[in-house]
């Protein structure tokens, strides 16, 4: 479980921080008026906060598993799968998405929308690419005997891409409306702020698939393992 | 006190929360079922839990009739009360107490006690509500499907969850509780998003953190720690329905059942253990923390007095919260895990004593030199720190890793749960309700079946529960469809057990007069009026009652002033309501 | 007013409850007193303070219920009242906290010369499996488990060969030994308890769990199972007896080994009565 709470206390530590700015040791019996509300300048807007805390549930949720993976590892009928070199493939094509959208949302606040219309088809083209992707990498290692129920490794991965599969699938519908939205209507604020929070859950999804192609290779514990050396 | 009048010749700031766009409804369809405005979703959510917990309690009346009378109703055979004990556990925890605390209370006061029109995201809620019905249906589906509802314990613990000498192990039951339990927590997070982001966006001029009533406080820890810990149970729900379904071994090591070898091996049932209980103990907070928030106001306002050391209160709510996330193992010392774990989460569970016996002392001072008026909520309120203290003292001898040792999975635990989470938290539920039916209706609650209602259920669940520690103590052991025979169980605990199941059917039987309260005063109880308790909070203050659609008129209200100015010295009235600028009141301004 | 009476009669009842009612724990007899020393000192100071606060609240409301011309004083805050009453209740605490770690430490030490007997659990009885001769539990695998092998043991270990096997029988235990009661279940989870010993532990299938105690009084005791394990849990009952070393003794050469019983199933049946009484 130390992935998890490793993940909760850095949580914890923006909550900390952010208690530390709204002066909560202050005695508000005492203070009576508005002049006491310091909020100053354009409020976040609160689908981007939203987005932010949506992001921490689904950080907890792929820590958790995580854990799990790292707590089911010890066991003795463990054997990692071999991953098919497509992952590599795929990877790229997640990142080009994420490079896309990034790209997207810096041309929409360029006000070039034209670009910006151009850049959303890409992302979506990328993100449809990716799912096709790990479903053929799904194929070529069920075609090559490693069935889901197996082996526990083989189950982590399948279950771990899945989830994480899922969430680029949820991402696409959204990009999806954002996109017919931006080739209907002429540009505004508000959507410049979706285009914005596609691209911070695209980055969001590209560093959760890092983490866990990192996992899946073994490099995960090749790091803890380092970690644990320099601890003892 | 120093002489500084506050506010009024000062220009206003500009206003700093963007108005929410409303969306109006066109039809009776839109205002009323598929209705985003926050306070019908409240509704919604409160009579879908009181509902389906209603189910929860006819469940509890039949399990604890085959306990007091044992092969006395022949209906209720090992296989239907194991349902049932699972069915009552999961349904009070889950559906009820944590769907109305968050769902129900959660929606209906942030946005009035933040001066909000309505929550951030309106659709979400409403999509959130609907997600949650479907959930309960998936769940009630259950109870119709071949081989019956799970009867695992609401626990669920691998392997015997999903193996057949449970009911509904490898039948539907499992599948539909795995399932439900998925749907709920999906549904949750769409809510919970809503209440957290109206906290922090959606309050209104001069409503700081520190101005708001605790209530608020309560429900938005309450949602933060849902948001972070009902993840665990989903990991869990997600990779057991793996195991049952596609023969995965997550949990399932190598098994032979009933003679036979099974196809699993390898997995870790702790490996459930910890990821459940992640989740679920900060759950007994995620339900206690609301009732903590709800309870300090309540006995606040109808003390007349000021909460006693507020700040205290926030801070203790806030480390209560993250506290809660470093318990979890006290539920599994005699799990087989790591015996040194049993050092680190004893300590940290007694720690948390300490700051909840704070709001204890807090509560309590708060009554001392008020002006107590012994009105239904405050009856409710003063059963709360009664079956609170009880049910939390009881826990310092569960969380003392080697007393837990004697007392684990005996009826000690049963009573001692259900003292500090369902019978503490339930008693605020009814303040609640009695305290804020006012402004949901415009009428009040009938008092004399208020009356009723009060005493049966204090005096009756305290007669259920404080006895039932007792039985544990001898030894008697939990998830017992029968006694039977043993030899270190005396006759008179059998009479105990029949007693106990005597008070239950009474204590359920009050319910009814609640309900019928419920309803008839919906019609005829009396006029209430905008702020019937004389309260300081801002939803008191809107200029119509019930609130419409967008609560607040053509003005967002300002605020001034914090939550609790009861009784304040030379204020002409004995409240000064949040938004109002000018009391006659004398403070220091300049002080900060 | 009521409100008054009945918060002093719940907080005087529940006290003499405790006092006078006849239900307590049944009498002790392993060397685990300490954890009923650690419970009453959290009897103690537990039923101090809900007594204080429950009595302080019907006070409160006696004195300061609403009456026409009552006004509530103004009070915030108190940080003196409220660093005492924290520093108070961390002592109270640690008060507890202090005896119940430093007996958990005790729980999970194995005395060095403490004999291991193992207790497999399985829906829904008991088997029980002691070293032998040499002194040594035999290794054992679930996946090794068969009608004529129901404890799952590894027929090339020779250490299992000696090993001491009881299905569905009694447990006995010398008094005065300390004994580590290795668990192993083959299907779910189940709980050894028995509560005259205090102690109790899961048993997980594919782990093996443990406690230890030292029996300090004969007698016979029934095996309960305190952790749900399907609809048969409740009648998931076993029978262990403290023997005096002598009738320890008689009782367990009368038991048969691993061997023995594989020996006499691959004979026929009539022959197992024949090789056993042999055997002795």
């Amino acid at each position: 479980m130390s992935v998890v709470v490793l993940f909760l206390a850095t949580v914890a530590a923006v909550i900390v921080w952010w208690l530390a700015g709204q002066r909560v040791t202050s005695r508000p019996w005492l203070e009576v008026g508005h002049a006491h509300d310091r909020r100053s300048g354009a409020p976040m807007p609160p689908a981007k906060v939203g987005l932010g805390v949506f992001l921490a549930v689904v950080g907890a949720l792929f820590s958790l598993a995580i854990s799990a993976y790292f707590m089911r590892m010890t066991s003795s009928d463990w054997g990692a799968l071999p991953l098919p070199g497509f992952l590599w493939v795929n990877t790229g094509i997640l990142t080009a998405g994420s490079i896309a959208l990034h790209w997207t949302k810096v041309e929409a606040e360029r006000r070039h929308d034209e670009a910006a219309r151009t850049g959303l088809l890409a992302a979506l083209a990328a993100g449809l690419a990716f799912l096709a992707g790990q479903l053929f990498a799904w194929r070529i290692l069920s075609g090559a005997g490693y069935l889901l129920a197996d082996n526990p490794a083989n189950s982590f991965f399948y279950m771990l891409t899945g989830m994480h599969g899922l969430h680029i699938l949820g991402g696409l519908l959204a990009l999806g409306r954002v996109t017919a939205r931006a080739w209907n209507t002429p540009f505004d604020r508000r959507l410049r702020l979706s285009i914005e929070l596609c691209a911070v859950y695209w980055h969001f999804m590209l560093i959760v698939w890092l983490v866990l192609f990192a996992l899946f290779a073994g490099w995960a514990s090749d790091v803890i393992d380092f970690c644990r050396q320099l601890l003892t | 006190m120093v002489d500084v009048r506050s506010g009024i010749g000062e220009a206003l700031p500009p206003p700093e929360v963007e108005d929410v766009e409303l969306y109006h409804p066109h039809s009776w369809w839109t205002r009323y079922v598929f209705s985003q405005d926050a306070k019908i979703i409240a509704i919604q959510y409160a009579t879908t839990a009181i509902a389906i917990g209603m189910v929860a309690l006819v469940l509890s009346w039949l399990m604890r009739l085959q306990l007091g009378f044992p092969g006395t109703f022949q209906l209720i055979d090992a296989e239907a009360y194991y349902q049932f004990i699972t069915m009552h556990g999961m349904i009070m925890v889950i559906y009820l107490l944590t769907a109305l605390f968050l769902g129900g209370f959660g929606n209906y006061l942030i946005p009035l006690m933040v001066g909000a029109r309505d929550m951030v995201f309106p659709y979400a809620n409403m999509l959130s509500y609907w997600i949650y019905l479907l959930a309960v249906l998936v769940l009630v589906a259950s109870f119709f499907a071949p081989g019956g509802p799970t009867g695992a314990g609401w626990t669920l613990y691998p392997p015997q969850a999903v193996l057949s000498g449970t009911p509904g192990g490898k039948d539907w039951g499992i599948i539909l509780m795995l399932s439900s339990l998925i749907i709920f927590i999906i549904g949750f997070t769409m809510g919970g998003l809503n209440y957290v982001v109206t906290v922090l966006q959606g309050r209104t001029r001069g409503m700081t953190l520190m101005r708001m009533p605790l209530t608020v406080w309560g429900i938005f820890t309450a949602t933060v720690m849902a948001l972070l810990a009902f993840p665990a149970l989903f990991v869990a729900c997600v990779m057991m329905l793996f195991d049952r379904l596609l023969g995965t071994s997550f949990f399932m090591p190598a098994i032979v059942e009933m003679g036979e070898q099974l196809q699993h091996g390898g997995g870790s049932p702790i490996l459930f253990q910890h990821l459940f209980w992640f989740f679920g103990h900060p759950e007994v907070y995620i339900v206690a923390l609301p009732a903590f928030g709800i309870v300090s106001d309540l006995i606040s306002t109808h003390a007349r007095k000021n909460i006693f050391g507020y700040r205290m209160m926030v801070w203790a709510i806030v480390i209560i919260g993250g506290l809660s996330f470093i318990v979890w193992a006290h539920h599994m010392y005699v799990s087989g895990m790591n015996p040194y774990f049993g050092f680190f989460f004893a300590t940290t569970t007694l720690i948390i004593a300490v700051p909840t016996a704070i709001k204890v002392y807090n509560w309590v001072l708060t009554l001392w030199r008020g002006n107590i008026h012994l009105t239904l909520p405050m009856l409710f309120a003063l059963a709360f720190i009664v079956t609170f203290v009880n049910g939390g003292l009881t826990g310092l001898f569960l969380g003392n890793v080697v007393v837990d040792v004697p007392l684990s999975d005996t009826m000690f635990v049963v009573a001692h749960f259900h003292m500090v989470m369902g019978v503490a938290p339930i008693m605020v539920i009814f303040g609640a309700i009695y305290h804020w039916y006012p402004k949901i209706t415009g009428r009040m609650l009938n008092e004399v079946l208020g009356q009723i209602h009060f005493w049966v259920t204090f005096i009756g669940a305290y007669a259920i529960f404080f006895p039932m520690h007792y039985v544990g103590l001898v030894g008697v052991p939990r998830r017992y469809y029968e006694l039977g025979e043993m030899a270190f169980v005396a006759d008179s605990v059998h009479s105990l057990n029949a007693f106990i199941s005597v008070m239950a059917l009474i204590v359920g039987a009050a319910q009814i007069v609640f309900l019928f309260n419920l309803v008839w005063s919906l019609r005829h109880g009396r006029e209430a009026g905008g702020n019937p308790w004389r309260a300081t909070t801002l939803e008191w203050q809107t200029p119509e009652t019930p609130p419409p659609h967008g609560n607040w008129g053509k003005e967002l209200p300002v605020v001034y002033r914090w939550a609790y100015d009861y009784s304040v010295p030379g204020a002409p009235e004995d409240f000064i309501p949040q938004n109002q600028p000018s009391p006659g009141r004398v403070s220091h301004e300049a002080a900060s | 007013m009521a409100v008054v009476v009945i918060l002093v009669l719940l907080a005087v009842g529940s006290v003499l409850f405790h006092l006078l009612s006849p239900w307590w724990w049944t009498p002790i007899a392993s060397n685990w007193n300490y954890i009923d020393n650690t419970i009453i000192i959290t009897f103690w100071i537990t039923g101090i303070a809900f007594t204080a606060v429950v009595l302080f609240m019907a006070y409160c409301v006696l004195r300061f219920r609403h009456r026409p011309g009552n006004t509530a004083a103004y009070e915030p805050e108190n940080k003196k009242l409220e660093g005492w009453l924290a520093t108070s209740t961390t002592l109270g605490v640690a008060a507890m906290l202090a005896p119940g770690l430093f007996v958990w430490n005790q729980f999970i030490t194995v005395p060095q010369d403490a004999a291991e007997v193992e207790v497999i659990g399985q829906q829904w009885l008991w088997s029980f499996r002691l070293p032998g001769a040499d002194g040594k539990l035999g290794t054992t695998e679930t996946r090794n488990i068969a009608p004529e092998n129901s404890l799952g043991l590894n027929r090339n270990d020779t250490a299992s060969l000696d090993d001491v096997i009881i299905e569905g029988g009694e447990l006995h235990l010398p008094v005065g030994k300390p004994v580590k009661v290795v668990l192993r279940s083959v299907d779910v989870l189940h709980d050894f308890y028995v509560p005259e010993f205090r102690a109790k532990m899961d048993m997980i299938p594919g782990m093996v769990t443990y406690f230890w105690l030292t029996p300090t009084r004969t007698g016979t005791f029934e095996i309960l199972c305190a952790e749900l394990c399907g609809v048969g849990h409740p009648q998931m009952r076993g029978t262990v007896v403290v023997d005096t070393e002598e009738d320890y003794q008689t009782w367990l050469a009368e038991q048969q080994t691993f061997s023995q019983l594989s020996a006499s199933s691959e004979t026929s049946p009539a022959a197992t009565a024949i090789t056993a009484s042999a055997a002795q």
